[in-house]
């Protein structure tokens, strides 16, 4: 076990744990944040991509003290209802999600792109979402998301 | 019929309702009559809530203090968009703004069993009730205000849940008033039935279709923005205090059972036990990731079994070889298939494969149990929670109504996935600690061990006669049974836990034919099962998957349906309508190829050479009352087997819509999840166990692969009763697709999954 610092959402937390937890359990557990899912535990799905300093990371298989002074950003923390990131809005607008356990990863992966590439072709979105699962089939309305959040940020 | 009808002999002045009592002013005419009739229009509103049953319009709806209508459904909204479906059906008959609606969904303790979600009926069966409920609702309220305002019912109607006289809008009583914070006291006439079947209407008929103003409309589901600002929990989210996080342990040769476990392996993890009974295994800890650790370090010394399973490469042989435990002719036979066959000129045959294919919900299952003196209360994804409520009274023996089962939105749910499994794991884990359990399986549970659907093998043949007719039609499915175990988690020996603790499966038998409406002059349907590989346990163990069966026996007989107009040289649509029958199949037909720009020719083209061909197919289903046809767009690279499925055209025909854009979203699900099961799924095995355990080994569709174009064409028919969305349209896919494969490349493929290796294999 040891004391562990993590700078999560903009709050500073300090958690005792064991340093090779994932940093999913930390968030879920610990820091009482739902939000990131466990979905496979093996950096194949994505349903627990959170941001590290603006980049997206499986916090499923990221260790907690690998973490360090980085920033931690879950969807919590990218946007709320009266401020929202605008790929958050073009998920709502677009009513995209079915069971919607899938959504942590390609927001904060949609988003992290939309960051580097305010207009990206479909084919960079495709490439820049490839591996995240959506098992209820709902990628039809995933890119026409990324592309309405895109024209917002325009 | 009500007894308010006289309305000559009350008036406003003469009859007053106060505090609960009856106020006759003194000297007005009244007859013993009306007044039975108010009272019986008062007893109708209630301060206590009548039981729970379906024969109570209670147990549907109700109207809070502030006048806005909960809508208590046995049915759940896997993420289809029912919350808002079955909102506006509620709010269309009572005559309340939509956003008034608030849909409650699979809590034992609210709501009745409509037999969770099931078979896309949770507008068609499900919906129904809603709607006969919320109408009945609304004759009573009238019936209310008819007293309040002193005024004959047939001379109110309803605005935005008030009561009000046609003619003077003044006159009026909102349903707040009328009822707001009581129960309806009104009996419905309950077919006695529970689950889909479950219909209770009241003396109220719906509206008229003509009438809709909120029925039909695309509007937004509300339960998105929750999912998107991490406002909504889903059931791997709730916590209790004092829980206990716990993983179970499978045995890695199906059938094999813990015989000695090492206590002192888990020493160095704090808090970490293990639960032994017969050969259900779990650890549990405070922490989870203790629990986690306290699975990788648990020594097992397992029972030397026989490997249960055949090689999977002799999968389809055992099916073909293994005797019937079951045969079955369904459908409509038409005379004599045998003796039409003696006198064919020409005859087509053909047999397709499908291999059993995993939930792979997007997350593995999860489920907590908190188990008191006072009662069981249960948190499951599971879309069945009434028959959860039975399965864990049935598996840790306690009485049925002690036990309290809340559906919470769980990671997908496409039928009897590993979720009830989850639940009855938690129950018995809570029972033995006297502690909240957290059950979470893991990745490999919930692809490996997860419920499949069944494997199965179709032999298709037709009778052709000199003169190019088809004069007989033969098909038959033989397969692993579609409920092995059960569609739900109702009973021990349907679920792992009762596996694992003594109870073999009660293997049912149940497959199908395929849904159509093709006329010959001699036809003949039929299906058999054989039995499972394992008697329990078994993560081979079958059941229903999104659209028990309908692809496979739909792959198969659309796909033999193109061969037959092969073998005739005709264009495969022209085909089928020249003995189509159903006027509504023929109008999906049409409706799909028409905006496909379908131009008629037989398949193949031959037009093509390069490594790069293209081919359009066709096909269609029914389904329970919906009819579907889809056009597929295809691209195959024939040098590397890789198929890209570029668009599809989609005709949708499910009687009345209660919403478009929902009804679109449903629909591009079942494409892309249909896409997904063609082209990539198929579980794996060897003869110790499932092999395919993750995303790795059981590849879903990836973005990169996911169409252009999905072009749907829906044909609205507001007087026809609404059938279900959920899972038609994914029934004639994969057929649809195998024939644009054959019309591009001159090569039928007739096993599922379509993989690179299968398609280039089937090339060359």
């Amino acid at each position: 076990m040891a004391r562990i610092s993590l700078n999560v959402n903009g709050t500073a937390h300090t958690i005792d744990a064991d340093p090779d937890m994932p940093l999913l359990y930390a968030l879920r557990n610990d820091i009482g944040l739902n939000n990131p899912h466990f979905g496979c535990g093996l950096a194949q799905c994505g349903a627990c991509t959170v941001h590290l300093d603006g980049q997206p990371i499986r916090s499923c298989v990221t260790p907690v003290s690998a973490v360090g002074n980085g920033k931690v950003v879950t969807l919590a923390g990218l946007g709320t209802p009266e401020k929202p990131h605008p790929i958050q809005k073009a998920y709502v607008e677009e009513q995209v999600p079915q069971c919607g356990y899938c959504i942590n990863g390609w927001i904060m992966t949609a988003a992290a792109l939309l960051n580097r590439n305010k207009k990206p072709s479909d084919a960079e979105i495709k490439n820049a979402l490839t591996g995240l699962k959506c098992r209820c089939g709902t990628h039809m309305n995933i890119v026409r998301a990324v592309k309405r959040a895109a024209e917002m940020m325009g | 019929m009500t007894r308010m009808e006289k309305p000559a002999t009350f008036s406003r002045r003469s009859v007053l309702k106060a505090s609960g009592a009856l106020v006759v002013s003194l000297g007005a005419p009244i007859t013993l009559e009306a007044v039975l009739g108010i009272n019986a229009a008062h007893a109708q509103a209630s301060a206590t809530k009548p039981p729970l049953t379906p024969d109570q319009l209670s147990s549907f709806i109700a109207v809070n203090a502030d006048g806005s209508v909960s809508a208590f459904f046995g049915k759940m909204d896997m993420g289809q968009g029912l919350f808002t479906a079955i909102g506006q059906m509620v709010a269309e008959e009572l005559d309340v703004p939509f956003k008034s609606v608030k849909v409650i969904m699979g809590d034992t303790a609210t709501s009745v069993n409509q037999g969770g979600a099931s078979g896309s009926t949770g507008i068609q069966l499900g919906g129904k009730q809603m709607r006969v409920a919320a109408a009945e609702a609304r004759r009573v309220l009238v019936e209310l205000a008819a007293v309040k305002l002193s005024l004959p019912a047939e001379e109110l109607t309803v605005t935005d849940g008030v009561v009000h006289a046609k003619s003077d809008p003044t006159k009026k009583a909102s349903y707040a008033e009328l009822i707001g914070g009581r129960y309806f006291n009104v009996p419905l006439a309950w077919n006695k039935e529970y689950g889909n079947p479950l219909y209770a209407p009241g003396q109220a008929k719906p509206k008229d279709p003509s009438q809709y103003k909120i029925v039909g409309k695309g509007l937004s589901r509300e339960d998105i923005a929750p999912l998107v600002y991490c406002q909504q929990d889903y059931c791997t989210d709730v916590k209790r205090p004092g829980m206990l996080h716990a993983r179970m342990i499978r045995p890695p040769v199906a059938g094999s059972v813990p015989v000695k476990v090492d206590e002192t392996s888990l020493k160095d993890i704090p808090g970490a036990k293990f639960y032994l009974e017969k050969g259900f295994l779990a650890v549990y800890a405070e922490k989870e990731w203790d629990a986690i650790r306290a699975s990788q370090a648990l020594k097992v010394e397992w029972s030397q079994v026989p490997a249960p399973f055949v090689e999977q490469a002799a999968l389809y042989d055992h099916i073909r070889k293994t005797p019937a435990r079951k045969h079955e002719d369904e459908g409509k036979q038409v005379g004599n298939v045998e003796e039409a066959f003696r006198t064919a000129a020409r005859v087509v045959e053909a047999e397709y494969e499908w291999p059993f294919q995993s939930h792979a919900c997007m997350g593995p299952a999860c489920a907590l149990v908190e188990v008191t003196d006072a009662g069981v209360t249960c948190w499951t994804g599971s879309q069945k929670p009434h028959f959860v409520q039975n399965g864990i009274a049935g598996t840790i023996g306690v009485p049925r109504e002690k036990v309290h089962v809340i559906w919470v939105v769980g990671p997908g749910s496409y039928g009897r996935s590993d979720a009830d499994d989850a639940a009855m794991d938690a129950a018995v884990l809570s029972k033995a600690t006297g502690r909240p359990v957290r059950v979470q399986y893991t990745r490999e549970q919930g692809t490996g061990w997860d419920p499949k659907g069944p494997a199965s093998i179709h032999r298709a043949r037709a009778a052709i006669d000199a003169s190019g007719q088809v004069i007989a039609y033969e098909f038959v499915s033989k397969g692993f049974s579609r409920v092995d175990v059960n569609t739900n988690g109702g009973q021990p020996h349907d679920t792992l836990a009762g596996h694992f603790r003594g109870v073999p499966l009660k293997s049912g038998d149940n497959f199908g034919i395929p849904a159509e409406s093709y006329e010959f002059a001699n036809k003949r349907t039929y299906w058999e099962t054989i039995p499972p590989l394992l008697d329990r346990a078994s993560p081979l163990r079958s059941s229903h998957l999104r659209d028990p069966v309908g692809p496979q026996i739909q792959f198969a007989s659309e796909s033999f349906m193109d061969e037959v107009a092969h073998a005739l040289n005709v264009d495969p649509v022209e085909f089928r309508l020249r003995h189509v029958k159903d006027a509504r199949d023929i109008a999906v037909i049409k409706a799909a190829t028409e905006k496909a720009g379908w131009q008629s020719r037989p398949s193949p083209r031959r037009d093509q050479t390069g490594t790069k061909v293209t081919g359009r197919g066709m096909a269609y289903a029914q389904r329970n009352g919906t009819r579907v046809a889809i056009v597929a767009e295809v691209d195959v690279d024939r040098s590397t087997g890789k198929i890209f499925a570029r668009k599809f055209t989609v005709a949708h025909d499910c009687g009345q819509i209660i919403n478009p854009v929902g009804l679109k979203h449903t629909i591009e699900g079942n494409i892309i999840q249909g896409l997904s099961r063609t082209i990539w799924e198929e579980t794996k095995f060897d003869t110790k166990s499932v092999t395919t355990v993750d995303w790795v080994s059981y590849p879903i569709l990836d973005i990169m692969e996911m169409p252009e174009v999905i072009d749907i064409v829906l044909i609205d028919r507001p007087t026809v009763a609404p059938s279900g969305a959920g899972e038609p349209s994914m029934r004639p896919l994969s057929s649809a697709i195998a024939n644009a494969i054959f019309d591009a490349t001159g090569v039928r493929i007739r096993r599922v999954p379509f993989t690179p290796d299968r398609v280039r294999a089937a090339m060359s």
